[in-house]
């Protein structure tokens, strides 16, 4: 085995450089059977973080996880963004926090990604000041049988579980540290 | 109701800090322990992370379906001018230029192939072309400092820049950091995803710097700093610096052979 070459935080500066023109809009606007998904990004002591980046990579409405591209096509005319030409799902959508330490993903509801599965939507967290990214998960409901969720206690697991609101919008806030800590993952 | 900020501290006490987690990892590993492969979270000569780092332990997934597959990228995500970032304006930018290549591999060195590499980094004069960033060096016109390729398939990425500089930051008083490019990478699947810096050989802030040193390990450390080829270097032209990136994190197809 290789030995990794070790993470670094993202820095401050990445806003010119990752975050592109559609990155948090998986599907167009006024999509039928669209979700809307946001939170804040919070550090420990309650504060919103104004300078993160999250990523989400998820399965298809039918459970496929093969994506496809199209996520940040370039205008080899311009050498600008062109933006999602919206035929394909590619699965993989990119937000960074607002001034608030807002985040907005409008997206496809995920189908389980295994026969019975509860569906998620993986996330990635980077950070000014976080060393190593950090990967939760967004559950759209609570259920049984998870075997990550059942694992948790029920405080625990509530961090994971997104908050329904109307007009199929859900909250999902991440807590970098704090009595509300988000469950984060690692992957053997 | 008005507070004074706290003086910044000085360079001795972020080293004295650096100095004693230092001692502590080399003891524990001296005792046994395992490399730290990766830099602590919490680490709290970078200030910033005291509060952006979680204090439980990280849980282990049961299962990762989701995770051990990943987004895919394609010839339409990139065009042939992002790999250099030499000609995205009418002139030419100022500094050195260089050329910096190398092979993005799994754990078991096999090539990671068509997967996208992005890079951002200062200009020669140490500054980003961002609106934050207010360190008073010179902003170049004919450099932005953002690129991205598609590796090929060896697994091999190539870009084309300027050397750049080092840059003040407001960690401590007199706080530099050692002249870097930020790299972002993704494998076949998401557990392998890498956001990074690459640094450049023998660069004298290296002692200072408690981001790089955030990786407590001598040898992980250095697997930060690319390698100047001769080779690489063109006459009359640029410098060449190689440097190949191992991406961490199990993969599908790692699962799929059943290791
Ligand atoms: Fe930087």
């Amino acid at each position: 085995m290789r030995e990794p070459t070790p993470s670094q935080t993202v820095g401050p500066f990445f806003g010119y450089a990752l975050p592109f023109a559609d990155g948090g809009d998986l599907v167009p606007p006024g999509h039928p059977g669209a979700i809307t998904m946001h939170g804040v990004v919070h550090d420990g002591a309650g504060r919103p973080i104004p300078d993160a980046l999250l990523e989400f990579w998820q399965a298809d409405p039918a459970g496929g996880l093969d994506g496809a591209p199209d996520s940040m096509r370039r205008d080899p005319v311009t050498g600008t963004f062109a933006g999602r030409s919206g035929v394909g799902f590619t699965g993989f959508g990119r937000v960074a926090t607002d001034a608030d330490g807002h985040w907005t993903l409008r997206t496809l509801p995920p189908g389980p990604a295994a026969p019975g599965a509860l569906p998620y939507i993986s996330v990635c967290v980077f950070a000014r000041g976080l060393l190593h990214h950090l990967y939760t998960r967004v559950y759209l409901e609570d259920g049984p049988g998870d075997p990550l969720l059942d694992s948790l206690d029920a405080d625990r697991r509530a961090t994971l579980i997104a908050r329904p609101e109307p007009h199929a919008t859900y909250r999902f806030d991440v807590h970098l540290q704090g009595s509300e800590e988000t469950v984060f993952l690692e992957f053997g | 109701m008005s507070t004074t900020p706290p003086a910044p501290e000085p360079q001795a006490v972020i080293d004295a800090e650096m100095a004693e987690i230092r001692a502590e990892a080399e003891k524990a590993r001296a005792d046994g322990g395992p490399e730290e492969l990766q830099p602590r979270r919490d680490y709290p000569p970078y200030r910033s992370s005291l509060l952006r780092h979680p204090k439980r332990p990280l849980v282990a997934a049961p299962e990762a379906f989701t995770e051990l597959r990943g987004p895919v990228f394609g010839v339409t995500d990139v065009t042939d001018l992002d790999g250099d970032l030499t000609r995205q304006h009418h002139g030419e930018p100022l500094g050195e230029r260089i050329v910096v290549t190398g092979r993005v591999l799994d754990r078991e060195g096999r090539p990671v192939r068509g997967q996208l590499v992005e890079i951002w980094q200062a200009n020669a004069a140490g500054r980003y072309a961002h609106k934050r960033d207010q360190h008073p060096a010179p902003l170049d016109p004919n450099f932005t400092g953002t690129g991205r390729c598609l590796t090929d398939d060896e697994g091999r990425y190539t870009f084309t820049s300027i050397k750049p500089g080092a840059y003040p930051w407001r960690n401590h008083l007199n706080a530099w950091r050692p002249a870097h490019i930020h790299f972002s990478l993704f494998g076949t699947a998401f557990t392998q995803r890498l956001v990074t810096q690459m640094y450049f050989p023998n660069d004298p802030l290296f002692p200072y710097d408690p981001i790089f040193n955030s990786i407590t390990d001598e040898r992980a450390r250095q697997r930060l700093i690319a390698t100047y080829d001769h080779d690489l270097s063109s006459p009359e032209w640029s410098l060449g610096y190689r440097w190949d990136i191992v991406l961490d994190g199990p993969s599908a197809t790692w699962m799929e052979e059943g290791r």
